[in-house]
Formats: structure tokens, sequence, C-alpha cells
């Protein structure tokens, strides 16, 4: 190595003044009086001996305090655990800080330092033994070798990727459909109930699903066979809806889209097509729908367009119809993707302009 | 070994000592360089302590909350002792969650002191590390460690958010589907990640066993490998001072590691975990029974997610709404850009700044003296307008939580911090430019002319002046030990061949850099000033507030009367 003169500069070269030195020593009163002394022993052996019976306090809680019991609206097992364990860790800490104050010596040192790196001579000898280590292996003069074992190792990056392949499925278009199809009811998604046009008021917004999510299968008159653990909570992730009912006068649908909606009952996706967030925060006055995740805020008398927030597409409209005994159905699954956008959503052209 | 000792140390130590080191040779280590380590003292020394503290903490409770925990999203239907929620269908994580809050003892307490731990944990980093900045610990030759810490705190927040979802609640469960659009928005192959991140579609079966092992083992073990590092390394360092009377960069000044701080740094784990303890008692965090379990069609209004990431929350909730495409395929940037790019450029750039200033000064050598934020203007301001950002973000995360108390509008609001996103931190970086300056200023006056004593002095000419004393030295030394750097010197345009150098436009774009960077900075008192200076205030310091001559700025050194 070039540099011999490895040496921490003192970094008082070229100052305006000398450094004064080390201040003096202050005594603390319990370095000169023996009075204070004794009471600070006596304090910090104080603190222990609370430590240990707030220690032995807690285990006497752990049985003593029952799980359901309750003090003054608080959950009284956890506060007396917390509390005895809690002041007994306290004061141990406080114990020693206190003893490490006013009683250990507090007379400052100072230390040398010398330079983080190496001395010359060690690193001239790690080198000397790396070059040794590396024309003994002939690593330099056989390129054969060197660049056949690189390529060995770095294949083995490939089996650490392929391997994980069965992390999970393809996507294989899944996020582009849902479980709604033709003829599905369209039903409350708390109490599973078919909703009918007649039960909606002007205003009034209903949480809903399709009635394959239902869990309970007795409730449901068809007879499907029902959705069930993960597989329900991963339909009901892209199926969930909203149905509104908006006075049909207000409502400035597109051409296409006129026939979507009975008697002003319209029917959109529950998921924010920003990242996913379940929407429901209506405004009946204005019928704006608002994200709580992130805001994004949709026009549902518009075709659900974005009216302001982060989101860049409007909600997917599901179209409805109704079936013979009045209750509504889906005309057909959405026609775009629901829910957040990804790389392959492809073209539609159905963002709010 | 077999030399008679020299120190008078009891039976009871040296017995215990001689058989370990007759079998491990660890005195070799273990000698008084180690043992008896000077440390130096100062409150900000403390911060990174918090966060090992906090650390140990997570990981005394975090053991206890496996032994109950079930890492499953199989359907169970809930029986325990929580009236409200039983009789419904849930995941065997949540309802295991319930049973340590409502059926096991102390299983409560283990669960809030996990949590305001991580909080307090990923808090301490933060904090550490802006002390860090703000007092050049960066600089050479700890820029390892500081890249060291910065892993530490991106880890810890991945911990932190794999950590807090674990209970397949209501709110956690949200926190995944915003993580899953997030991850849905990387171009190519975001679907795909998506997919085999979840185990095929969100939510899946598959998250929450994924995420136990990413938070009991995969993070913890690099964590306990980087603190472990941290450490080592800041051992071998020895801690940085600050400069005072004695302290220079080739020693450091303090107590020994053996008693002082052994006493110090473990008392205060055990007032860490006292304190968190009683936090666990009598504050309560994430009551996951109110939240009910995770349904992806539910969410509650005004969910918010652990504070650190509330920056990423802010960085979703100002962007506009926008997406394109490109050859049918979707880019959407209002996710893309604050979810996934922003975060990953904010951390890039703290990540980078040791290396960015030392290119800028060309300083190569080794500091162990802490600069006072002060004497960096431009950096202490450069990292006001960092916090800037990170604050108004922050903001911007709890928009509709502001809207509601204030009674302000919420689109408002989002309007308002899109626009102070680019205007704040530049404003923040010159008001704190200006105030790092004028301290300076004020520093300086305070060497050349000492402290105001309250004295009115009336002269012979019936004028009245305040008396000024003169500084201890160990007071002056403070405010004038600093250094301060010269413009780095530009390459000659041509070599000696008369080629076009290549070096000369890189020299010449760090001459400017370096020119914005330091050269506002207030000059230093020189020896001459200092001498002169003191002079007067030793010999005659009457009438000497009124005095300026022999300063070159006038304005500078004008006493206030």
């Amino acid at each position: 190595m070039s540099d011999h003169e490895i040496e921490v500069h003192d970094g008082q070269a070229g100052r305006p003044m000398d450094n004064p030195g080390l201040e003096k020593h202050h005594p603390r009163p319990t370095d000169v009086d023996p009075q204070m002394e004794k009471r600070a022993e006596r304090q910090v052996a104080t603190l222990f001996g609370l430590a240990t019976l707030l220690t032995l306090g807690f285990c006497v809680a752990y049985f003593a305090v029952p799980l359901d019991a309750s003090f003054l609206g608080w959950q009284a097992n956890n506060l007396a655990l917390g509390l005895t364990i809690g002041l007994a860790l306290l004061f141990i800490g406080m114990g020693l800080i206190h003893w490490s104050r006013t009683l250990m010596n507090d007379h400052d040192i100072a230390e040398d330092r010398h330079p983080i790196a190496s001395t010359p001579a060690a690193r001239e000898s790690s080198l000397a033994a790396l070059s040794e280590g590396g024309s003994d292996s002939g690593i330099g003069r056989r390129p054969m070798i060197r660049n056949s074992l690189l390529g060995a190792l770095g294949v083995l990056g490939l089996p650490a990727i392929v391997a994980l392949r069965d992390l999970g499925t393809m996507p294989a278009g899944r996020p582009s459909r849902t479980v709604w199809e033709k003829g599905m009811r369209v039903v409350n998604d708390v109490t599973g109930a078919p909703i009918k046009v007649s039960d909606i008021e002007i205003g009034q917004l209903i949480n809903a699903e399709p009635d394959v999510l239902v869990e309970n299968e007795e409730d449901d008159p068809d007879g499907e066979e029902n959705l069930e653990g993960h597989d329900l909570l991963n339909a009901k992730g892209k199926a969930a809806v909203i149905v509104v009912r908006i006075d049909p006068a207000k409502i400035n649908a597109r051409k296409a889209r006129q026939n979507w909606g009975i008697d002003g009952v319209l029917c959109y996706s529950k998921i924010c097509t920003h990242v996913g967030c379940p929407i429901s925060l209506y405004e009946q006055t204005t019928h704006h729908l608002l994200c709580p995740c992130h805001q994004s805020t949709f026009d549902l008398a518009k075709d659900g367009e974005v009216i302001f927030g982060p989101a860049a597409r409007a909600l997917p409209q599901l179209p409805l119809a109704v079936d013979d005994e009045g209750y509504l159905i889906a005309q057909r699954d959405f026609e775009e993707p629901v829910g957040p956008s990804f790389w392959e959503r492809g073209g539609e052209e159905d963002r709010s302009a | 070994m077999s030399q008679q000792s020299k120190i008078n140390a009891p039976k009871s130590v040296s017995g215990p000592v001689t058989w370990l080191d007759d079998r491990t040779g660890l005195a070799n280590l273990a000698n008084k360089k180690f043992l008896r380590k000077v440390f130096p003292d100062h409150w900000s020394f403390m911060l990174g302590e918090i966060a090992l503290w906090s650390f140990v903490i997570l990981l005394l409770t975090g053991v206890f909350l496996t032994f109950w925990f079930k890492p499953s999203m199989a359907e169970v239907e809930y029986h325990g002792s929580y009236e409200l929620l039983r009789g419904l269908h849930m995941s065997d994580a949540y309802s295991s969650t319930l049973d340590i809050s409502f059926d096991v003892r102390a299983g409560l307490l283990m669960r809030q002191v996990h949590h305001w731990a991580a909080i307090l944990f990923i808090a301490a980093m933060m904090v550490h590390m802006l002390r860090i900045l703000f007092t050049g610990a960066f600089r050479k030759p700890r820029e390892i460690n500081y890249v060291i810490g910065s892993l530490l705190l991106m880890l810890g927040i991945l911990e932190g958010f794999a950590g807090y979802s674990l209970p397949d609640d209501l709110l956690s469960g949200t926190g995944l589907r915003i993580a899953e659009g997030l991850i849905r928005s990387v171009p190519v192959v975001g679907t795909y990640t998506s997919f085999f991140a979840f185990g095929g579609e969100f939510p899946g079966d598959d998250m929450i066993p994924r995420l136990y092992m990413l938070h009991i083992l995969l993070i913890p073990g690099l964590l306990i490998a980087l603190v472990t590092a941290h450490l080592v390394l800041l051992y071998y360092h020895k801690h940085t001072q600050w400069p005072g009377p004695g302290r220079t960069n080739r020693n450091v000044v303090g107590e020994p590691f053996l008693p002082i701080y052994t006493a110090k740094a473990g008392g205060f784990f055990f007032i860490i975990f006292g304190v968190t303890s009683l936090m666990g008692a009598l504050l309560q965090i994430n009551p996951v029974w109110k939240y009910g379990p995770y349904n992806p069609s539910e969410v509650t209004a005004g969910s918010q997610p652990d504070w650190y990431m509330g920056i990423a929350e802010g960085l979703l909730r100002i962007m506009p709404g926008w997406e394109t495409e490109v050859f049918g395929y979707t880019l959407s940037w209002n996710v893309l850009l604050p979810g996934v790019v922003a975060p990953g450029v904010l951390f890039t750039i703290a990540l980078l700044y040791p290396f960015i200033e030392q290119w800028i000064t060309g300083d190569k050598r080794e500091h162990h003296l802490l600069q006072r934020p002060r004497n960096a203007p431009s950096r202490t301001a450069f990292i006001v307008s960092l916090m800037t950002v990170y604050g108004l973000l922050w903001f911007a995360g709890g928009n509709d939580i502001i809207a509601l108390k204030f009674d302000l509008d919420l689109n408002w609001i989002t309007r308002f911090m899109r626009v102070l996103i680019f205007i704040g931190p530049p404003i923040a970086f010159i008001i704190t430019k200006r105030i790092c300056l004028g301290l300076q200023r004020a520093d300086r006056e305070r060497a050349l002319h000492g402290f105001e004593t309250g004295i009115i002095m009336r002269a012979p000419s019936g004028e009245y002046t305040e008396r000024h004393a003169p500084l201890s030295s160990t007071e002056t030394w403070k405010l004038v030990s600093h250094e301060q750097y010269d413009r780095p010197e530009l390459e000659p345009a041509v070599d000696e061949n008369g080629v076009a150098n290549p070096a000369s436009r890189r020299s010449r774009l760090r001459s400017k850099v370096w020119a914005f960077w330091y050269d506002d900075d207030v000059t230093n008192v020189s020896r001459e000033e200092l001498e002169e200076a003191h002079s007067h205030t030793d010999g005659h310091h009457r009438a000497e507030g009124t005095e300026v001559e022999g300063a070159d700025e006038p304005s500078e050194l004008e006493p206030k009367h």
C-alpha cells in the first residue's frame, strides 16, 4: 500500500485556538459526603427491593386475578400483570442507573484511537497470502477452469428461481372474471335475502353479493352449490357489489348502458379500481361514492366515473335485470375486470373521460 | 498461564475466568481494551440503544406469542371467551389471536407490549438515523455502518408490516389488499408476482403462513445478523464524540463500558422494557376483536396503518389518477409511482447521502468528532427538507381524519398537498439554511465578544453600552473548533499533452455543487481575530461592546446593544 501515513488526523490543525484540554473532575455530593453516599446506597437497594416485591406480585396476580374480571373498565388481569411487571422492570433499571450515576467511579478516561485500517505490514501480508493462494490454485493461468466454474455457479441461480414456480398458480385470465353470470340473483350480503326493486328507496345503498356466496346453504332455495372457506373469500374479493337507487331523472348514463338499471336501481362493483379496497361511503344527495382507503370518489349517476382521487378508472357496472319473481338478477358478468389495474388488463376503453 | 497473577482479583472471579480461558482463550479478546472500552456520553447516543432494546423486547415477547398463535388461514368457528364474535367463521390465525387476547393469561399484555415495542423500534431507528445524519456521524470510516443501519430500518418496516398483517383481522387484511394492489401495478411481472405471493388469487389461504415465516424466521434472522454487524463495527470504530475540551479526533473521552455503561445501558434495557410493559398495561393497541375477521367486501372508514406505513398511504392518496395503455398493456402510474417507485427513490437518496457528500467535499479522512448541525448548514437543511417530505406525506396519509376533525374539504386538502409536496421541501431547505447561518453568526459573535452580562455601562460621553464578558476557553473551543472545507481545485481542461481532460467536466460539476453546498457558510473565526478580540476583552472590556476594529465583516460582528 502506498499510504504509509495512515494516521488519524487530530482534528486540531488550523483551528483558531488550542484545545484547552480536559476539564477537571467535579466531585458529586456522594463523592464527598458519606451521608449522601449512604443515602444513595439505600435508594438503590430500595429500588431493587421494590422490584422484587412487584415481580412476586406479578406471580400472585397471574393466579389471583381472573381473566374476565374488570377494574374501572380495564381488563383487570392485563392491568395487574402489566403494572406489576412494568414497574418492577422500571425499578430495576432506575436502580442500576442511579447506582452508576451516584456511586460508581465517574472519572473521565481518554482513550487513544487507532486508525481503522490495518497496518501496512498486515495489509501486505494478507495481500501476499491472497496472491499466493491464487497462484497456488492457478486460477489466473487456467481461465477455462475459472470460467466454467463461474458458469456452473451462475446457473445455480436458476433453480433458486424455478423452484419457486409452485408458489402460486398462473393468473390465466382469472383477474378478469368474477363469479357473476347470467341470471344470478343479487342478494343482500348480510341476510342473504334476494332484493326487489320495491325494497329499495331512492337514495338507499345496499351491500350485495351474488347468491352463490351466501354462506348458509339452508337459506338458499335454489339449491346451487355454494362456495365456502377461502374460495368464498376469493370470490367475494371480486364479486362484491353495491346496489343503489337514484332518481331516474338524475341518471346520466351513456347510451349503451341505458338498459343496465331498473327504475333507477344500479349495480356497481364494490371493489375500488385504485388498489382494491371495498367502497361503501355513499353520499345520497350527490350520489357520490367515496373509497375510505384513499378517497377516490366515483359518480354513480354517471357510469361510476372518477370524480376525484387517485383511481384512474370508473367502477365497473353490473348490468341488471329482473327475474320472474321480481328479484334483481345479473344480465351477465362485468364487461371489464374489477378491482385494481394490472399489466395484462388489456385495452378496454372504459376509462372515465 | 502459570505465572502468578499480579491482579488482586477474588478467587470467585479468577477461578471461572481461568477455567473458561483455558478452554476458549477468550481473555485475548475480553482484555482491558474490550471490557473497559471508553464510551462518550451524550443523550443523543441513547437513541440507537432504544432501538436495540426494543428489538430485544420484540424477540422475547414474540417468542411468547408464537406458543399460541396459529399461522393458518383454515376456516374455523370461534368458540372463545369473546362473546360478540362467538359462532362466527374466521381464520385460525384470527381465532388464535382472540385466544391470546382473551383466554391466555398475560397474552393480551404480551401482544400489546409486542406491538408497542415494534412501534418504538422503528421510531427509535428513524430518530437515530436523523441523529447520525445531522451530526455527520456517517462520515468515513462509518459509511458501511450507515448502510447497515439503513437496511435495518427498511427491514424493520417490512417486519412490522408482516407482523401486523398476521392476525388476519379486517384492518390487516385491508392492508394486504392494498399491498396486493401495489404488487399488481408492477409492469410485466406484477400479476404473476401477486399470484405467486398469495398462492393464487387474493386473499387465498397461503399468505398468513408465508408472512409468519418471514416475520419470525427470515427477517428476524437478517435483523439479528445486521444488528450484530452494526454493534461489532461500532465497537471497533469506537463511538464518535462531540467536540469539547480535551476531545480530539485521535482520542475518545468518556467512561468505561465496565462498569458504567454495563450499568447504564443494562439499566436502560430494563427501563425500556418497563415503559413498554406499562404501555401494554394501560394503552390499548390494535384491538383486533373490534375489527372483526377479514372479509374482502368490508372495510372500516378511517382505516389507518401503523404509523411507519403512513407515508406510503399519503403517497397513494395524493397521486392523481394517471394510467396509460401501451400496446394493449396497462401501466398504472397512479399506483406504481407512489407505491413502488417513490419509496424506493426516497430510500435510495437516504442510503447514498454519505457517498454524495464525500464526493462533494473530496474528504477521504477519518472523522470521529461530530459536527453541530449548524456547522453543516446545507446538509442540515437538506435533511430537514427530506423530513418535510416525510411529514407532508404522513399528513396526507391522514387527509380523511384531518378533514373530519377540522371540518375541512377533503378534496381541497388533497389538492393542497399535491402542490405542497413540491414547494414545501425547498422552502424548508431555505428556512433551515438561514437559521443555521444565523446560528453560525451568533456563535462567531459570541466567540469574539463574549457573552452579554446584562450590565449596562455608561461612557463619559453619555453613551450606554452593555458589558460583554469573555467566555471560558472551554466554551470558546466548542464554538470555534469546527473545520470548514476549501473549494476543491478544478482539474485542468486539457492534460499535459493538450488532450481534452475528461476529468475536467466532472470536477467543474463538483465545484459547482460544492459552491451551492458550502459557499454561504459563515467563515469560522481565525486565530488572529480571536487573539485580537481577546486582547480587548482581557485588557479593558469595559467599553468593549461597541468595538469592532480588526473585523473584516463588520455586519456580522456588530454586537447587539
